[in-house]
């Protein structure tokens, strides 16, 4: 195989040699400057096109690609990457929208050289997270994404771009402390960071040590538990955490919704898949019921919310806590039914889930941006009738919405009924309620379609917005295609996805 | 042990001492040979600590490139015996390193650059003859010599509202720090009763378990007030505020080190039995250091003074990872020294960097330099990532063994240790936001320029230092000071 033994090094890090080179051109330089930002990244795509070929879904080793370096081992730690089915799905679902958001921001303007860099330096932080097999090296690109994606918001943000960007930072901080404690705990106790090891030794403590530091074990691995679970769950966001989403991604530059909704929040599910099960089997089986009702509590008030909203960015924003609350919703199946056939299916659907809310979510962002571009307005109330103006940009609108409102033969509704039906047999009443939140989910994106583009023609844009140019559908085709290729024919990727579920849980 | 072929340790140690004195006796109008003769020496001088560095064989471990014991006093039994382990070679390094760019950022001090550019020289002889003593006595010498230096920088070029307060201030607390400890390592020469300062035999000294007790406290307190233990840190911040920059940089940078050196050297491991009995005095202490001193920092309305209780914050975890007495700590302990080190010196020289141009440090006067001095600003930026422990930063990877070696001992530590972290987020990102970005005034617009080239090869060095120390921690660094670190634990009896 070619790159033997270093492919995943050169995914992770070929954005950031591509940021170090964009160093050493002249600010000036706008064009160069972004086509060599969007020539790196396509390079890392294309490499996880030609890993995700190269992938054995059925063989046993839990990680592939495994690259294992001495780093800092006198603590334990050392520079581990691998990838499962999993963070398979997720190196590809980040190095597909990467590139899309690049082209999406050749719009930008202003200090195109400054943005550039911190975006690539954003994909390698994302992309480390999926690929680290080291807990202490996980936590280092969990941490190292926030930097560049703070000063993203904070300075091509909109007009509360700098409140958005410090609550954005220190909120995922702060949930990030008792992480960082718990990772410190457990290299300490197990004396390793290797995740193979600590995944083999930690969840068998209970066994061998009935105290650690004078409490009881289970006491000690219940707090960790829940010091895992705020890190992720804020990441989600789970509600009552997701107080930080509609800030950030309202405020951010279009391109920065697009990743912190297509990839950021899937960090934090990833987080629960990674970590929390596999490390947490019981802990995660006792307070699983209390997870899915937050995840219901999630689906339900994130549709309400969204619903209630006037700004366009604010409901797309706000359709993130419902839908990812599907994707918590299955893990908290999983966790409360381990092992189980519906288990299986409900992870299976959690993982699906990721990826598509990756495809319409980055796709309803950019639609927003599209419109705004033009309209210099994002309030639903000023819009109309717009769908006579722009017929392509209606159309494309109404598809991606549609994938999103879960419309069968469109890749949401794949995902979200393999979680409700992995769930519906271990936790009927949540999911029960839940399915009421898909009603309200159907509320919202409808009220968005009628508002922007049927109705009455406010006549303000007649003559003024023009139709989609081909870089903005250059940007949106490739995410419609998937759409619906997964929507007709998910094997090719659930194949994937479901033999690590297997090999897994 | 063996004896160094070539005296490379003492050229480090005495060639800014002698550029010091050549300077002196340069005419006082001839600013371009002072300064030129006085940044040359350093220069010479890092790359020379920069090859002990790259020369020091961590994988044999020990004291290395050791020149003598050599009589010096003999009826003191004080001898001229240098040598570097793994903590001290990167300190050593660090040394040369922020005398050389302190210069750099001095460059256009107008005010009697003759005598200001020969006392830094004096001030650099003097922090690394204290890393490289192996004799007490000599620690001792050069760890006074900073004070005749120091007090008059500060006195004479420092801040005009507060450099008399400022200076007297850290004169006395110091004066009183050395005292103390003076006492105490004279009470350990008599009682070894070896008529000797030297230090390995001082280590083997074996002192009876009561002695140690009684007199740990005294001797690590007095050289841990210069490294800012709470609550005898407040020289700290004033004296800092007070300095002119480089002296700032050196203060902070250098000298806390210094301090925390000295306490590890001289109390931790000599005395370790003592070190046992204390370690939860330290440990309460030196959380105290982090958390106070990262809340007072958040209400500044100077931008100096942010940065001067900065130090008194990360300090303190210095002082955890000693007080922890474990393998994990002291490595991030020293790994800390090191990267704080580089870091406060950044920080420092990007403050007078601000002050130079706009003529006032409140915070609340000052805004959007990020477009008049970009190169500047990044750098304060990457040097609050390191400060408030940003992964990918060095500042993460001395951080994180000290709380692994906190969790071993007193995981409360740890834990309340760790809210330090998110209060530093706080402060750090709220100077950068009002500084740095934002409208900016009117006033500064018209006056305020990019800062010179020489500046900015500092600002961009210390930066990829710490970046470079984020990402390749072992391999670049705590590789080394593990080697030292286990010497220590050794002495430690085990563990």
């Amino acid at each position: 195989m070619l790159f033997q033994g270093s492919i995943l090094s050169l995914i992770l890090f070929i954005p950031t040699i591509t940021a170090v080179i964009l160093l050493f051109y002249p600010s000036d330089q706008r064009t160069a400057i972004r086509w060599t930002a969007l020539a790196g990244s396509l390079i890392s795509l294309a490499l996880a096109v030609y890993m995700w070929f190269n992938f054995q879904p059925g063989s046993p080793d839990h990680y592939q690609f495994l690259e294992s370096r001495d780093w800092y081992n006198v603590i334990g730690s050392s520079y581990i990457l691998g990838v499962d089915g999993i963070s398979l799905t997720m190196v590809l679902l980040t190095t597909l929208l990467t590139p899309l958001a690049l082209l999406a921001s050749f719009s930008i303007q202003e200090r195109v050289k400054a943005y550039m860099i911190l975006f690539l330096l954003l994909e390698t932080g994302m992309l480390g997270v999926f690929m680290a097999i080291d807990l202490l090296l996980f936590f280092v690109f969990w941490e190292v994404g926030l930097v560049p994606m703070y000063f993203l918001i904070a300075q091509w943000g909109g007009q509360n771009r700098n409140y958005a960007a410090l609550k954005f930072i220190l909120y995922t901080m702060a949930g990030s402390l008792g992480l960082l404690l718990a990772v410190q705990l457990i290299g300490v106790t197990v004396g390793s960071f290797d995740l193979r090891e600590i995944t083999a030794r930690w969840p068998r403590f209970d066994q061998t040590h009935t105290t650690l530091m004078g409490l009881p074990m289970s006491t000690v691995k219940s707090i960790a538990f829940w010091a895992f679970v705020v890190a992720f769950a804020i990441k989600v966001p789970v509600w009552p955490f997701h107080t930080w989403l509609p800030d950030a991604h309202t405020e951010a530059p279009t391109a920065g919704s697009m990743i912190l909704a297509g990839v950021l929040l899937k960090l934090g599910a990833y987080g629960f898949l990674r970590l929390v099960l596999p490390l947490y089997p019981y802990q995660a089986a006792q307070y699983g019921m209390a997870l899915a009702v937050l995840a219901t509590l999630a689906i339900l008030f994130g549709a309400w919310g969204a619903f209630g909203q006037d700004d366009f960015k604010r409901l797309v924003a706000y359709s993130s806590i419902n839908h990812m609350g599907f994707v918590v919703l299955g893990i908290a199946a999983a966790a409360l039914a381990a092992k189980s056939e519906n288990a299986m299916l409900a992870l299976n659907g959690a993982v699906l889930q990721m990826f598509n809310h990756g495809l319409y979510s980055a796709g309803m962002f950019f639609l927003v941006g599209v419109i705004y571009d033009r309209a210099h307005t994002r309030n639903l109330n000023d819009f109309g009738g717009i769908y006579a103006l722009l017929p392509i940009y209606g159309s494309v609108l109404i598809f991606t919405s549609m994938a999103s409102l879960g419309l069968p033969g469109l890749n949401g509704f794949i995902s979200e009924f393999l979680v409700v039906r992995g769930a519906w047999p271990v936790v009927t009443v949540a999911t029960a309620i839940s399915m009421i939140g898909l009603f309200f989910t159907g509320a919202y994106t409808l009220k968005a379609l009628k508002k922007v583009l049927h109705g009455p023609l406010n006549k303000r844009w007649a003559g003024h917005l023009t139709e989609m140019n081909t870089r903005e559908l250059v940007v949106i085709a490739p995410l419609m295609v998937l759409i619906l290729v997964i929507g007709l024919w998910p094997a090719w990727i659930l194949d994937v996805i479901n033999k690590a579920v297997l090999l897994w849980f | 042990m063996q004896q160094a072929q070539f005296p490379l340790l003492s050229m480090i140690i005495f060639l800014p001492a002698i550029a010091g004195l050549v300077i002196l006796a340069l005419p006082a109008n001839r600013r371009e040979w002072i300064r030129w003769t006085a940044l040359g020496t350093a220069l010479f001088t890092l790359l020379l600590s920069i090859l002990l560095y790259i020369a020091y064989d961590a994988e044999s471990g020990g004291y290395q490139w050791v020149e003598g014991p050599i009589p010096w006093i003999p009826g003191l039994g004080a001898s001229y015996f240098v040598g570097v382990d793994g903590i001290s070679t990167p300190l050593v390094l660090l040394g040369a390193l922020v005398v050389a760019f302190g210069i750099m950022v001095s460059w256009n001090v107008e005010d009697r650059p003759r005598e200001f550019f020969s006392f830094i020289m004096f001030l650099g002889t003097s922090v690394l003859g204290v890393f490289s003593s192996l004799d007490l006595f000599m620690l001792f010498f050069f760890f006074e010599l900073a004070v005749f230096p120091k007090f008059l920088m500060i006195a004479m070029w420092g801040y005009p509202k507060t450099r008399e307060y400022g200076a007297m201030k850290l004169t006395l607390y110091l004066f009183l720090g050395s005292v103390i400890s003076l006492v105490g390592v004279l009470a350990m020469y008599f009682a070894a009763g070896k008529n000797t300062f030297n230090m390995l035999e001082l280590e083997q000294a074996g002192f009876p378990l009561a002695f140690q007790q009684a007199w740990f406290p005294v001797v690590f307190l007095g050289f841990a007030i210069l490294g800012g233990i709470f609550p005898f840190h407040s020289w700290a911040p004033d004296g800092h505020v007070a300095a002119p920059t480089a002296v700032s940089m050196l203060l902070a940078g250098v000298e806390m080190k210094v301090g925390a050196f000295a306490a590890l050297r001289v109390a931790i491991m000599m005395m370790p039995e003592g070190a046992r009995a204390w370690a939860w005095l330290i440990l309460i202490l030196a959380t105290i250091n982090v958390v106070y001193g990262a809340l007072i920092a958040l209400v500044q309305t100077d931008f100096k003074y942010v940065i001067g209780f900065s130090s008194v914050s990360h300090m303190g975890l210095v002082l955890i990872g000693f007080a922890t007495l474990s393998t994990e700590g002291l490595l991030g302990a020293g790994m800390q020294m090191f990267s704080h080190g580089v870091m406060t010196a950044l920080f420092f020289a990007v403050v007078g960097m601000v002050y130079d141009r706009a003529h006032t440090r409140d915070i609340a006067q000052l805004g959007g330099l990020f477009r008049k001095m970009p190169v500047a600003a990044i750098g304060f930026i990457v040097a609050g990532l390191v400060s408030m422990g940003m992964p990918g930063f060095s500042g993460f990877m001395a951080e994180f063994p000290i709380f692994m070696g906190a969790w071993q001992v007193a995981p409360v530590v740890a834990i309340i240790a760790v809210l330090g972290v998110i209060v530093t987020a706080g402060y750090i990102l709220l100077v950068v936001r009002r500084v740095f970005f934002g409208e900016i005034p009117p006033a500064l617009d018209k006056t305020v320029g990019d800062v010179s080239t020489m500046d900015k090869i500092v600002v961009i060095s210390l930066s990829a230092i710490m970046i470079a120390l984020g990402w390749f921690p072992q391999a670049l660094m705590a590789g080394m000071i593990h080697s030292g670190v286990q010497r220590i634990v050794a002495l430690l009896g085990g563990a």
